[in-house]
């Protein structure tokens, strides 16, 4: 009891200390405390409401879809159709980029190549279709034109870099759903 | 809207598995549970930093620093606001163009958006948690230093 309660304390250790640093703030600046727990809780219902589906779609995707399909779709030896299928994954999601992380993740277990999971991740932060929509209205064609094609160039550069750098061992996602933690 | 377009989709699709094959259904709700409990308490403080970053580095103070942000002093300036900060595109793009119309550049815009989208300093221990710190660092790092090029070219193309 005194056990699960003591690793649940570890477990939210950072959280926990965050939350004291809020009750700090809060206290020395009273002024500053509605916006923060206005702007704390309003992030926690975006989350909360939208992370629940995202992870039951990750596990049907992971009881459906099979390891062979993800591998040759997404695998090392998908080429240059791979990375662009990742790039249109990417392009059609939507929300902040900690959103693709679990996708990485699933994608990566399935038999995605590491290569292809962080084109992924490139595509997700820059090329997402409905903010670019929301760009041009804000910024202009142009900008944000210029801004996606660059990106793909970029998105490609940097994959390639980390794909590079990186040893083999340090190549992978993590797994969070158990035993292999830190 | 597109939140419950999303619980439509994962719960009929769920409910499909739970026709078809009980036993898959079951495993894909087990999952679900055991990631996301698992990876909850780095999101809770993921979110709580972000809460706390958008209380006392609100889009309005964002702006007054910006203000009319020129030259070289001034990409610099908006590339690290860019990279610590965590704001919505909806909030980013209003923000940015009525920034332009306060007399930003272009470049200091376009580094500032460059930054905000792929540079996540505040989510850097969840993303390490899923992928570890070397590529942390060598994701972010890149993307910080690729956000000036990107900047460069749409000076070019836009002008300044």
């Amino acid at each position: 009891m005194t056990k699960t309660a003591l690793a649940a304390v570890k477990r939210y250790r950072a959280a926990l200390a965050l939350l004291l640093i809020d009750a700090v703030l809060a206290l020395v600046f009273p002024h500053f405390s509605p916006a923060l727990i206005r702007n704390t809780w309003s992030n926690f219902a975006e989350m909360l409401s939208v992370l629940p589906p995202v992870f039951l779609i990750l596990g049907l995707l992971d009881v459906w879809v099979p390891r062979q399909t993800v591998m040759r779709c997404l695998g090392p030896g998908s080429g240059i159709l791979g990375a662009l299928l990742c790039i249109f994954l990417g392009a059609a999601a939507a929300g902040p980029l900690y959103g693709a992380f679990p996708v990485a993740e699933t994608m990566h277990r399935k038999g995605a190549s590491y290569f292809n999971v962080m084109v992924f991740l490139g595509a997700w932060s820059t090329l997402k279709i409905p903010m670019a929509i929301f760009e041009t209205s804000a910024l202009g064609a142009r900008f944000s034109l210029t801004r996606w094609v660059t990106n793909v160039f970029v998105i490609f550069v940097v994959a390639t870099v980390i794909n590079r750098v990186l040893p083999p061992a340090e190549k992978c996602v993590r797994t969070t759903d158990g035993n292999d933690g830190e | 809207m597109f939140t419950l377009a999303l619980y439509l989709f994962a719960f009929g699709w769920l409910g499909l598995t739970y026709l078809k094959d009980r036993q898959k259904a079951r495993a894909a709700v087990t999952k679900c549970c055991r990631s996301f409990f698992n990876i909850f308490p780095d999101f809770a403080a993921v979110l709580l930093l972000v809460g706390l970053m958008l209380t006392f580095l609100a889009p309005e103070t964002i702006a007054r620093l910006i203000g009319k942000s020129s030259g070289a002093a001034g990409m610099f300036l908006t590339s690290v606001l860019g990279a610590i900060t965590l704001i919505p595109g909806f909030v980013a793009f209003p923000l940015a163009a009525s920034l332009l119309k306060m007399g930003a550049g272009i470049a200091q815009i376009a580094v500032f958006i460059s930054t905000l989208m792929t540079v996540g300093v505040v989510t850097a221990p969840l993303e390490a948690k899923y992928f570890g710190w070397r590529e942390v660092l060598w994701r972010n790092g890149l993307n910080y230093l690729f956000a000036f090029f990107t900047a460069l070219v749409i000076v070019k193309v836009v002008g300044a």
